[in-house]
């Protein structure tokens, strides 16, 4: 199990170091020149090299990459010149390892930037997570259990609706009703922990973390049904009615142990993307999150932001991947034991 | 609809095609498949192999047919599979029509996979559900080139009706036949491109048994009006006596006893075919005077991973003593066409109390080395029959 | 001979969209204590449906059953769900075809079968855990007490069908249906498997519902035999008498068309013309009449426009069979059996 873990980690890691690599060959191909959107506007031949000499875009790629891949081992100095930290230390940012890089539009390193924004993803996806689990799969069940009833035809409609409306539409619906017209819930406003204790960072969240789970929990209710009808139909559960056990054990103990199974991959993968930040719902909601950080570091061409977020981001998903495949060793003894 | 659109023929085939004259169309010479298996460990090194196939050799001669049978772990699927390489074999050769496919490189094999074709058990999943019956028929003749693309047309209709099938529902697709059908339309895919060796791989055990019947005579019709030679995989041992002039009875890996038709299903020698004839539930048998006895074998098929030592099968062998784990029993002919590899090989209640092969090996009875037994017996070890043979009751070499 | 299941004129409907698919339509039989029902018929005959009937199992779906099911004088149909729950693994109990997809890959062996037996039994899970040692012991299982805590994917074919035994056993049922219980199993284990059901009938008294497409495990295992075809019995009776002397050309059928390891095998099989009817669309008439190759014997359009009764035969009251041939006798010894056992001709003329 351990040989099987570390091997997966190892995998993981090549993966990241080759994500690393097409990020930047990406950015690079692109006919975008970065100096330039440093610069500004009136910037003259000149000024323009300056600038990017300044933020190292001069050197080629591979060595770019390389002083990248360097910076989240060990950490690294921005700027990177060691006689300018000997005479002068209080100019020269050290960035600790894994050092994402330095945004030079913000004039902080890309960990700062992110350590910022990330509890409010974190936030908005755990809370959007338990809202979209909990309704998906309830009503999931509640479906596939009547099948063919009224009951089930009303939630897959519902689930239709909430698949066809747009997130950003969600959003900017409640926003103008619930907060703005009818004034039931308060304008949301991201408030941490710390600063407003749970109940408020709760209540703040309730709006944007629910427009977020709400196409989610369309599709898990609608995966859920699928799963569960399909279990329903093994030849095991018709073992577990010959045996004469009551219905809803025969659903609850030998359907859903199966039918749920599928579920945990979903989940990990959703869970992961969905830390690396909603784009639309923090934009809507102005919830400084990672997505909002990759909006503005994208608008702005804020090349170092735009690869930390993405490096972030291909973490949680090889993580989550990772995280998937030995939870399975622990649901399925066929996996355990092979 | 189906049996009466072939004309019956009245010539018996089974003399026709026993008959061993000739070259073979395939001799599988010593073959071996063993598939390994990784360590769990950080590096995946191999821990050790499954030694599906290990060391069968046999020979199908031009028209005819041998029969494969066995339980399931058995090999005989796996043999089938390498022959028609679908796996590249680990050791041994394949002499189809005298050339050695075992090692072909793909792009070598392409002309040999027009000769060989597969029929496969399950008729509802070896057919693509979204190509219609005459593009599953005519697809190996726009592959191989060999029809003008107009004429692929009329060639699968011609197929179809071969097969039994109405030629005008060509357009149809899988799910609109029944099983019996669907097997009929996978063995007109096999015919389309005319090739010398069929290998079924249990092709009727999916149907009804009123819709085998049908398959297994379209099989012989097939047999007699193409002149193509079959590869008879199967699990059902009367199916296998129908059609099958000689057999080939596998455990483990390995075969155990092959020859005529007769001589395995009325004079077998070795226990295993024994008890696995013993098995077969007899309709007749049990109407008439209540059922025969069963040799009951004792647990399961061992794991071909970790075969026994000696003969494989000694673990549930009745029969089994000392030179069993010792020695592994060579597949000895002991009739003009009958081969078997046991040590204590003879018709059902007639075993010999000494081991017969013993002084061929040159051990003991308890299968030690024994150095009084002079040198072992330069035995026939090739593929087919010898002319001489080892009379297991005179103990001695028989010519005829 | 006290019949302690009887079921009268079962009918197990489907209504689908196209149609009301008549998957049983109209089934009678009786089985006594300790006796073996052997029910032949191809797919879709309706054999598992039926069976499955007797055991509750289409409850809650759509499927509408209607007759009289009738064990220990209780009509079964006329249960309450709750009470047919109750004696479903406690009285009748079922052994299905593929031990692998039947049994849950994430438990183990040991906690399915205890599960069976808590649940009609208020004992402790260690007492029902020495029930169950016991149990697979019973069937044959070495090191039960270790084995248990295996999953089903750790045995082997013929240990799980053993470990669904058990599991069947364990309540001690009067009335065991084993559908298919060997068709997914290799020859030696059958042979294990089918002992192993026989030395339990005879320690428990159990009565069993053998479901089959072969004739020879039913020739070994059955002492009545029931031949289905289109969901209707078209032979009924003692199994030797059957086998013997069958009178219905769709059992003939079934007995030519499978080889067997003594006839000559110069000729040709003779198989059914054919193939099963839809049981949407069924035949007219005897439902077998498209596929029978004796209907020209009988006079006018009888076979296409009657279906015929199951009535008694020429030997024996309790065979009947579902056929209009005036002397199927005749026909059976002078065109059937020289083909199908000439060694036996000469002995019954």
């Amino acid at each position: 199990m351990w040989a099987y873990i570390v091997r997966r980690c190892a995998v993981g890691l090549a993966l990241l170091l080759a994500l690393t690599l097409v990020t930047f060959a990406l950015f690079f191909a692109s006919p975008v020149d970065p100096a330039r959107f440093a610069c500004g506007k009136n910037c003259s031949e000149q000024q323009r090299d300056q600038a990017r000499k300044a933020l190292g875009y001069d050197k080629p790629v591979y060595e770019q990459w390389g002083n990248f891949v360097k910076g989240v081992v060990v950490g690294r100095d921005f700027p990177a010149d060691p006689e300018l930290r000997a005479a002068a230390p209080e100019v020269v940012t050290h960035c600790e390892a894994p050092c994402l890089g330095y945004s030079h539009l913000n004039a902080r390193t890309v960990n700062e930037l992110v350590k910022d924004a990330a509890p409010v993803s974190i936030s908005l996806a755990v809370v959007a997570l338990v809202m979209w689990l909990i309704g998906g799969v309830l009503f999931g069940i509640l479906a596939a259990v009547t099948k063919g009833s009224f009951m089930d035809r009303g939630i897959v409609g519902l689930t239709l609706v909430a698949y066809a409306f747009p997130t950003f539409f969600i959003a900017v619906f409640f926003l103008k009703y619930l907060a703005v017209k009818w004034q039931v819930m308060p304008y949301p406003a991201y408030t941490s922990i710390e600063e407003g204790g749970i109940a408020a960072w709760m209540l703040n969240l309730l709006m944007p973390s629910f427009t977020l789970a709400l196409v989610f929990m369309a599709g898990y209710v609608r995966m859920t049904r699928a799963f569960v009808l399909e279990s329903m139909t093994e030849d095991y559960i018709r073992t577990a009615r010959a045996k004469g056990l009551q219905g809803r054990k025969v659903l609850f103990k030998h359907g859903l142990r199966a039918a749920l199974t599928p579920l945990v991959t979903m989940v990990g993968l959703d869970f992961a993307a969905l830390l690396a930040g909603a784009i639309i719902t923090e934009s809507v909601f102005a919830y400084p999150g990672l997505g909002l950080l990759t909006v503005q570091a994208s608008a702005a061409y804020d090349l170092p932001t735009i690869i930390g977020v993405v490096i972030l981001a291909g973490s949680f998903v090889i993580l989550a991947n990772i995280i998937v495949d030995i939870s399975y060793a622990f649901i399925d003894p066929r996996v355990r034991l092979g | 609809m189906t049996d009466q659109t072939i004309p019956t023929m009245g010539a018996d085939t089974s003399s026709t095609v026993a008959t061993p004259a000739g070259e073979p169309i395939l001799e599988v010479d010593n073959l071996r498949m063993y598939f390994p298996i990784k360590s769990g460990g950080l590096i995946r090194r191999t821990v050790g192999h499954v030694q599906a196939v290990d060391g069968v050799s046999f020979q199908v001669p031009v028209g005819g047919a041998l029969g494969l049978v066995g339980e399931s772990g058995c090999g005989k699927s796996t043999t089938g599979r390498v022959i028609t390489r679908l796996y590249k074999p680990t050791g041994g050769a394949i002499r189809f029509d005298g050339r050695d496919i075992g090692n072909l490189k793909p792009r070598a094999l392409k002309p040999f996979r027009r000769d060989i074709q597969m029929i496969f058990q399950d008729p509802y999943t070896s057919l693509n559900p979204r190509h219609t019956v005459g593009s599953i028929i005519g697809a190996p003749l726009a592959i191989h080139n060999l029809v003008p693309k107009k004429q692929i047309l009329s060639r699968v209709q011609e197929l179809l009706e071969v097969v039994g099938l109405n030629p005008e529902h060509y357009n149809r697709y899988p799910h609109e036949f029944s099983g019996g059908q669907r097997q009929r339309i996978g063995i007109a895919r096999a015919l389309t491109l005319q090739p010398k060796l069929l290998v079924a791989d249990e092709p009727v055990s999916a149907l009804d048994v009123s819709i085998q019947a049908q398959v297994v005579n379209l099989l012989q019709d097939i047999q007699r009006e193409f002149g193509v030679a079959f590869l008879f995989i199967a699990h059902d041992l009367a199916v296998v006596r129908h059609f099958c002039p000689e057999i080939a009875v596998m455990y483990l890996g390995k075969i155990v006893e092959i020859g005529e038709r007769d001589r395995i299903y009325r004079h077998a020698n070795h226990p295993y075919t024994q008890a696995l004839l013993s098995a077969v539930p007899d309709v007749k048998q049990a109407a008439i005077g209540g059922r025969r006895e069963r040799i009951r074998l004792e647990g399961d098929v061992p794991s071909p991973i970790n075969p026994p030592s000696g003969c494989r099968f000694r673990t549930r062998c009745p029969l089994a003593q000392e030179i069993c784990a010792r020695q592994e029993p060579p597949l000895l002919q002991i009739g003009p066409r009958h081969k078997v590899a046991c040590h204590f090989a003879g018709e059902l209640g007639q075993h010999p109390f000494k081991p017969v092969t013993a002084r061929l090996l040159g051990v003991d009875d308890q299968g030690n080395p024994d150095p009084g037994a002079g040198p072992p017996t330069e035995l026939f070890t090739q593929p087919g029959f010898a002319d001489t043979w080892f009379d297991i009751k005179g103990r001695s070499s028989v010519e005829p | 001979m006290e019949a302690f299941l009887t079921v009268d004129d079962l009918k197990v409907h489907f209504p689908t969209v196209d149609g009301v698919v008549k998957a049983t339509d109209g089934l009678s039989f009786g089985l006594a204590r300790g006796k073996t029902l052997g029910i032949v018929g191809e797919s879709g005959s309706g054999k598992s449906v039926s069976s499955s009937a007797i055991l509750g199992l289409h409850r809650g779906t759509n499927a509408v059953v209607s007759g009289e099911i009738r064990l220990d004088g209780n009509n079964l149909l006329a249960l309450s769900d709750e009470e047919m729950r109750m004696r479903r693994g406690k009285e009748v109990a079922m052994i299905f075809q593929d031990p692998l997809s039947s049994l849950h890959p994430y438990f183990t062996i040991g906690n399915q079968i205890a599960e069976a037996y808590l649940v009609h039994h208020k004992v402790s899970k260690s007492a029902a855990r020495t029930r169950v040692v016991e149990m697979l012991d019973r069937v044959g299982i070495p090191q039960a007490d270790r084995r248990l805590n295996d999953y089903p994917h750790q045995f082997s074919g013929g240990m799980r069908q053993r470990a669904m035994i058990a599991m069947a056993l364990i309540n001690d049922p009067s009335l065991v249906i084993a559908d298919e219980p060997t068709t997914a199993l290799d020859v030696t284990v059958q042979a294990q498997i089918l002992d192993l059901l026989q030395d339990l009938q005879r320690d428990f008294n159990t009565a069993i519902i053998l479901i089959t497409h072969d004739l020879g495990v039913v020739a070994e295992m059955a002492d009545d035999v029931l031949v289905m075809y289109a969901g209707r019995a078209v032979e009924y009776g003692p199994c030797k008498e059957i086998l013997t002397h069958p009178e219905m050309p769709y059992t003939w059928g079934l007995l030519s068309s499978a080889p067997d390891l003594t006839a000559s095998t110069s000729g040709r099989l003779l198989p059914i013309p054919g193939t099963p009817p839809s049981l949407l669309n069924p035949p007219s008439g005897c439902p077998f009449h498209p596929r029978c190759t004796h209907r020209d014997k009988v006079p006018g359009d009888l076979c296409r426009t009657t279906l015929p009764e199951l009535l008694p035969g020429h030997h024996r009251e309790d065979h009947t069979k579902r056929c209009h041939l005036a002397d199927p006798d005749t026909v059976f010894r002078t065109e059937i059996l020289p083909n199908l056992a000439p060694e036996l001709v000469e002995e019954s003329s």
